[in-house]
């Protein structure tokens, strides 16, 4: 597949339907790709990387990049980074014609946390068997089984379809309706609030306000963050108590609510590992319920139902009637 | 012969050190990573190399009060919120952080004194621990650290059959002899041995060979690294996040912010992060107005501007945090073998 990609790519560099690549450059070892541009064949010939760790989502570099200079940027996505752009693009904040997709297959990306989590210490290469991950370490061999070390959401990948590409490299897939992304969710809100409460505290209590669920989601695209504004009066480097810890993660969950795609990024960003993207999850699944069902960047210049009014809209009662529990 | 506790005899050493002063020890969280915890019966040591935040955090709080105004009538009272520190320990400091706190104290103990950090590091003793097993992410050697013989006050040696103790310091050797009774006295072939491992493992690490010697702030390096055309492809992907600077060992740049409580001001200072777009903001504006400046600075801090300053002593101790835990994997080490390119 990666051969196929970069072909693809160089061939669309030379015939000058594109100026620039967006893509992942290969790394020390064998899993810390980074996100790159490439301007040349020879550096895609040398660097381009498409593999079980090209994880990050690469949908919100274009916002820079298509800003940045002249001519058409070659972005290769998978399918959930679709969605990520789709939304973007919606929100105006990508020019779709200064663009150039090629939708890519996606099996689902490993977790290097999860596979060092199975005992791989000083892993100096990963390769692909079959179904396993043969980790070759310092200290001798480790295997894991592909399914145990995956990115936790890729295990409730909600589509294989792509929403928006020029061209596609190999054949689409569809849309997964039952994924049991929402059981975590589902499992908080069948606790009490005391326990739901106790679930955040602890989960939250870990966060360091680094910032980066924030700076890498696609949907955070605030010129200046609210929390980065000395002006805002709420202007914060570091939670100063329990309080803060938690007012970071909420605001942010309502502020991205109706754009938030699910692409997971904020939980694979973590140093700390919180599952933040439960948070969106909650609100998708009570839209869902309270709305219809709706998935943001499914398809573009869609106006999410909390930026619409009609006239079925749940009044906001409904808290009430839900209940507190 | 050496001081000795055997492995199954190490909450032993937990409980008799924690009678003499508050221990901290890394333990596993619920979600498998592992952080300091203060001690109590039945806590497990981690098993994990190092913890996910450093060992600053013992000396440097991420947040911490300075002075508070509290204003009635037309007077203004002033209160120094700074306690005596309650004597502490922290237990398996690796290498890579014990060398760390060098690093901060050329900063915080030069003149002027910061007496906030100064009162934690008088109350504090650090217990360091070998490394036995290091990973890939390790690269402490670079700056000549050697992990199977860390500084601190104590050094504990793990071996297969348990734990030697070493007293580096007047107060290390001091707090050893309060707890003599959980020791016995063992030849120290056992450590000798696992030195020798740990050697053999060290030199395979795929970054044994990275080296520092090209960086510094010498002759016209400040200015070719500063200028070097490399930063611009370098902070390409950076997402101006703090992770870098928060789980930095050596990280040292704090913010200092008043809260308005109503009836007067609580000062504090927290930890600022180079990779913010308010970093070291002033009255005139920001002097670094690109992510370009904001992701050179931090490089050029640790190694160029700090080693200029400090008779060459580099500002990384290659803990691997940064490795590990950046969203986008660009780190030191990248910046290292890309800037080497320029010699």
């Amino acid at each position: 597949m990666q051969e196929v990609i970069k072909k693809r790519a160089i061939e669309l560099l030379s015939d000058g339907t594109v100026t620039r690549v967006l893509g992942w450059k290969k790394g020390e070892f064998a899993y810390d790709v980074t996100p790159a541009v490439f301007e040349t064949a020879e550096e895609i010939e040398r660097d381009f990387v498409y593999d079980d760790f090209t994880a990050a989502n690469v949908s919100k570099y274009l916002m820079k990049e298509t800003a940045k200079a002249e001519g058409k940027v070659l972005a290769f996505l998978k399918p959930c980074d679709t969605y990520s752009f789709n939304q973007l693009v919606t929100e105006h904040k990508i020019n779709r014609e200064k663009t150039y997709l090629i939708g890519i297959p996606c099996e689902g990306k490993a977790d290097v946390n999860k596979i060092k989590a199975a005992g791989a210490e000083g892993i100096v290469g990963i390769r692909a068997e079959g179904d396993n991950f043969v980790v070759e370490t310092l200290y001798g061999d480790v295997t894991a089984a592909k399914k145990d070390v995956m990115a936790e959401r890729c295990l409730s990948c909600k589509s294989k379809k792509h929403t928006a590409y020029d061209e596609l490299i190999g054949e689409d897939g569809e849309v997964i309706p039952d994924c049991g992304r929402f059981d975590l969710v589902e499992k908080l809100e069948g606790m009490t609030s005391a326990e739901r409460f106790e679930f955040w505290r602890g989960e939250l209590s870990r966060c360091i306000r680094c910032n980066a669920c924030r700076n890498v989601c696609p949907a955070c695209t605030c010129e200046q963050c609210v929390f980065d504004n000395p002006n805002s009066g709420i202007a914060q480097k570091a939670a100063a108590d329990t309080f803060e810890e938690k007012m970071f993660h909420i605001i942010r969950a309502y502020h991205v609510a109706g754009r938030c795609t699910d692409c997971g990024e904020c939980s694979r960003v973590c140093p700390e590992q919180i599952p933040l993207h439960l948070l969106n999850r909650k609100f998708i699944k009570d839209m869902n319920e309270l709305y219809g069902e709706y998935q943001a960047g499914e398809e573009e210049g869609v106006v999410s139902p909390l930026t619409s009014y009609t006239f079925d809209d749940c009044e906001p009662g409904v808290v009430h009637e839900r209940g507190a529990e | 012969m050496m001081k000795f506790v055997a492995k199954d005899k190490l909450n032993g050493f937990f409980a008799a050190a924690d009678a003499q002063l508050h221990l901290y020890i890394p333990t596993d969280d619920a979600n498998g990573k592992a952080k300091y915890t203060r001690w109590q019966e039945g806590a497990v040591m981690s098993k994990a190399l190092n913890t996910t935040r450093s060992a600053k955090d013992f000396f440097f709080p991420q947040t911490e009060n300075l002075v508070e105004f509290k204003m009635s009538g037309k007077n203004i009272e002033i209160i120094d919120p700074r306690r005596e520190h309650e004597d502490f320990a922290v237990f398996g400091v690796r290498a890579c952080d014990a060398k760390s706190f060098e690093i901060l104290d050329s900063v915080y103990l030069a003149d002027p004194v910061d007496t906030y950090y100064k009162n934690r590091r008088d109350h504090g003793l650090v217990i360091s621990m070998a490394c036995t097993r290091p990973t890939e992410t390790c690269f402490c050697g670079t700056f000549g650290i050697d992990a199977a013989e860390p500084v601190g006050d104590v050094v504990c040696y793990p071996t297969e059959s348990g734990y030697f103790f070493d007293g580096k310091t007047e107060k290390g050797s001091a707090f050893l002899a309060k707890i003599a009774d959980v020791f016995e006295d063992k030849a120290e072939d056992e450590v000798k041995a696992q030195k020798e491992a740990t050697k053999k493992i060290l030199a395979k690490l795929p970054l044994a060979n990275l080296k520092a010697d090209a960086f510094g702030g010498e002759g016209d390096k400040l200015m070719k690294f500063f200028n070097s055309p490399k930063w611009a492809e370098l902070s390409e992907a950076c997402i101006a996040c703090g992770t870098c600077t928060f789980v930095c060992p050596t990280c040292q740049c704090y913010d200092i912010k008043d809260y308005d409580t109503g009836h007067g001001i609580k000062r504090f200072r927290c930890w600022d992060s180079c990779m913010y777009s308010d970093f070291t903001k002033m009255a005139h504006g920001n002097p670094r107005l690109t992510q370009v400046e904001r992701f050179r600075q931090r490089f050029m801090h640790k190694l160029v501007y700090y080693p200029e300053n400090n008779n060459g002593t580099m500002g990384c101790v290659g803990c691997g945090r940064c490795l590990a835990s950046c969203p986008i994997s660009m780190n030191i080490v990248k910046v290292m073998k890309a800037l080497e390119g320029d010699k």
